[in-house]
């Protein structure tokens, strides 16, 4: 889906002609590669580039939110192999923007990638393409092409003595890949289970050589943060929360797509540029920041602004910018059972609390939505989640108990009212009606 | 002499090449992912043998392959349809009628989840996020196909276009 709107539009200029601007004679139209023109010519120190990513605060797109200059600065400055890798492994329910920047314009990842390369004095760099995007896979290396054969990518770049490859490494449908370590461990053509940190990939990264792993979203704001300074990048945003941010707008709005506003935009102003509730149907509830992040309630996000600081404070995260919109017609009991399904399925199966627990969290949430919910279930949901948190070699075991522990307290009666009763408290035919499927199309046939 | 990998074609083999390339010479492993899809493109699906002949063309272990065709979802362990749909029904994608279109193409074919029709022409599966919920409803033909915005006029059309 192409871009719809934008506010003070950055990393989205070059999307305006949707699939006819992604190649490089449309980014260097745009002033694509001018920055790395401009580091290689300048021979530009590396302590000034990364004290210029620090300043802009940027922080890493990914959900971490970990600041982007500083991680840079971890590198080990001797060792003699370092990598640069991008996580493009995008799927975590509800984020879809790592897509359209590889679609629209992936150069912007491109340059990103070879400036943080030479920013951390690595020579290779591999972007981790997500498994279901094929398509996006085929155009990333194409783009490849294009760079190697202008001269951005290879030995000596432009004259200079900087020398940087860049590959495309294609998943095939592990959500834990996503998880950076676990990316790493399928990059070496292996099971995608996470490592133990530390050491952090900085010290022990890809093959074991130190290793900078950042988000797409990351490295295609980079160039742009170069081109407009660090400082005026952050005063995009808010203190703290520099630039601006992508954001996946899905579920239940007139327009779902990919929105770039400052960081601080509040909600209520994204939510209308996604066209507003669809139907004009009520808002229930929000997850701000994809599957993983606590659920809000309709009154609670309506009162945030859209940064990290500002969601963290209502109680949830920003994570991947991911914003799941839900309205009257949801049932939460229904959702979250889902969500704890996709979680059991994606547990890479390492850490026995990730392993038992989420397959633990989705057969009660099942039957507390099929009518078999017993009154002790949600003291029991909790527990189980105690016994996860914190206790797993990675966070998924968290992701999956914070969507369980957040709906269970917001929407507690919902729950209570499935195990009493034994049935919704939202109509069945009210909760078909809310998909739009069915009245799509008129001239369709029935189920 | 015959190669345990000689089952694979030569052009699956030059392909495989082009991705071992992409990677330190002494880390051929890397391209096991790439080289399981190339083989799983040219066989329809992976049996015992065909992971063991990729791995003998990496110089790995046929375990070490196994593995990696076990864990990750998209590759076929058993043989599919000539069509493999996979739709996504994850939270994002339901609220717009992920689940919805899942039952429709049920409805359509007579099959369920994981099953194959009787002609063999097409298999079914749930998907999980597919990192497209923007177009939801949202399938996938053959792992590499995505359908975006799949209301029932788009599924007819789809599966008459699947000869």
């Amino acid at each position: 889906m192409a871009l719809i709107d934008t506010i003070n539009p950055l990393l989205t200029t070059g999307w305006a002609k949707g699939d006819a601007g992604w190649s490089l004679k449309d980014y260097e139209a745009r002033g694509g590669y001018a920055q790395l023109k401009r580091i290689l010519s300048s021979k530009m120190s590396q302590d000034d580039l990364i004290a210029e990513v620090k300043k802009s605060v940027l922080r890493g797109r990914g959900g971490a939110g970990f600041p982007t200059g500083l991680k840079w600065s971890f590198m080990p400055k001797a060792a003699p192999e370092k990598y640069v890798v991008c996580n493009t492994d995008e799927g975590e329910p509800g984020t879809f923007k790592d897509r359209d920047l590889l679609r629209f314009d992936p150069h912007s990842t491109i340059e990103g990638m070879i400036i943080a390369g030479y920013a951390v004095g690595a020579k290779r760099g591999y972007n981790y393409i997500h498994g279901e995007i094929f398509e996006i896979y085929q155009r990333f290396e194409e783009a490849l092409d294009q760079a190697r054969a202008a001269g951005y990518l290879g030995n000596n770049i432009l004259g200079s003595d900087f020398s940087f490859d860049l590959f495309a490494h294609h998943g095939w449908g592990a959500y834990i890949c996503g998880e950076e370590t676990g990316l790493l461990e399928s990059i070496e053509g292996k099971k995608g289970q996470p490592r133990f940190k530390p050491p952090f990939p900085a010290n022990f990264g890809l093959y074991g050589k130190p290793t900078t792993i950042n988000n797409t979203e990351t490295f295609a704001a980079i160039p742009f943060i170069l081109g407009m300074g660090g400082e005026a990048y952050l005063n995009l945003g808010k203190p703290n929360n520099g630039g601006t941010k992508l954001f996946s707008v899905s579920g239940h709005v007139n327009r779902p797509g990919n929105y770039e506003v400052p960081m601080g935009t509040p909600f209520a102003k994204l939510l209308e540029m996604a066209g507003g509730m669809r139907g004009g149907r009520k808002l229930k509830a929000v997850i701000p920041g994809g599957s993983s992040a606590p659920v809000l309630p309709a009154d609670v996000v309506m009162e945030c602004t859209m940064d990290y600081d500002s969601i963290a404070k209502a109680g949830s995260m920003l994570g991947s910018g991911a914003v799941i919109v839900m309205d009257e017609t949801v049932c939460m009991v229904k959702a979250l059972e889902r969500l704890s399904y996709f979680y059991f399925e994606e547990s890479c199966g390492q850490c026995t609390p990730c392993r038992e627990g989420s397959g633990w969290l989705y057969r009660v949430v099942h039957r507390i939505e099929h009518g078999e919910g017993r009154p002790e279930d949600l003291d029991l949901l909790n527990r189980v989640t105690d016994n996860m948190m914190g206790k797993t070699i990675c966070a998924l075991a968290d992701a999956a108990a914070f969507p369980v522990r957040s709906f269970i307290k917001h929407f507690k009666s919902e729950f209570e009212y499935h195990i009493e009763h034994k049935k919704c408290l939202v109509d069945p035919d009210v909760q078909r009606a809310g998909s739009g499927f069915f009245s799509a199309s008129a001239t369709a046939g029935t189920v | 002499m015959n190669n345990q990998y000689d089952m694979l074609s030569s052009e699956s083999l030059r392909r495989i090449d082009r991705e071992v390339a992409k990677y330190p010479a002494d880390q051929k492993q890397s391209a096991v992912m790439a080289a399981l899809v190339i083989a799983q493109d040219e066989k329809g699906w992976l049996a015992k043998e065909t992971i063991a002949a990729v791995a003998s063309y990496l110089g790995m272990a046929p375990i070490a392959a196994y593995e990696v065709a076990s864990f990750y979802n998209m590759y076929d362990l058993n043989p599919v349809g000539k069509y493999k749909l996979t739709v996504c029904t994850n939270l994002p994608c339901a609220l717009s009628g992920g689940v919805h279109a899942a039952d429709y193409v049920k409805q359509k074919l007579g099959i369920d989840f994981n099953e194959t029709t009787a002609d063999g022409k097409f298999t079914l599966k749930e998907g999980e996020c597919m990192g497209a919920c923007g177009d939801a409803p949202v399938m996938l033909v053959n792992n590499k196909r995505m359908c975006s915005f799949m209301l029932p006029e788009q599924i007819d059309k789809l599966l008459a276009e699947c000869k």
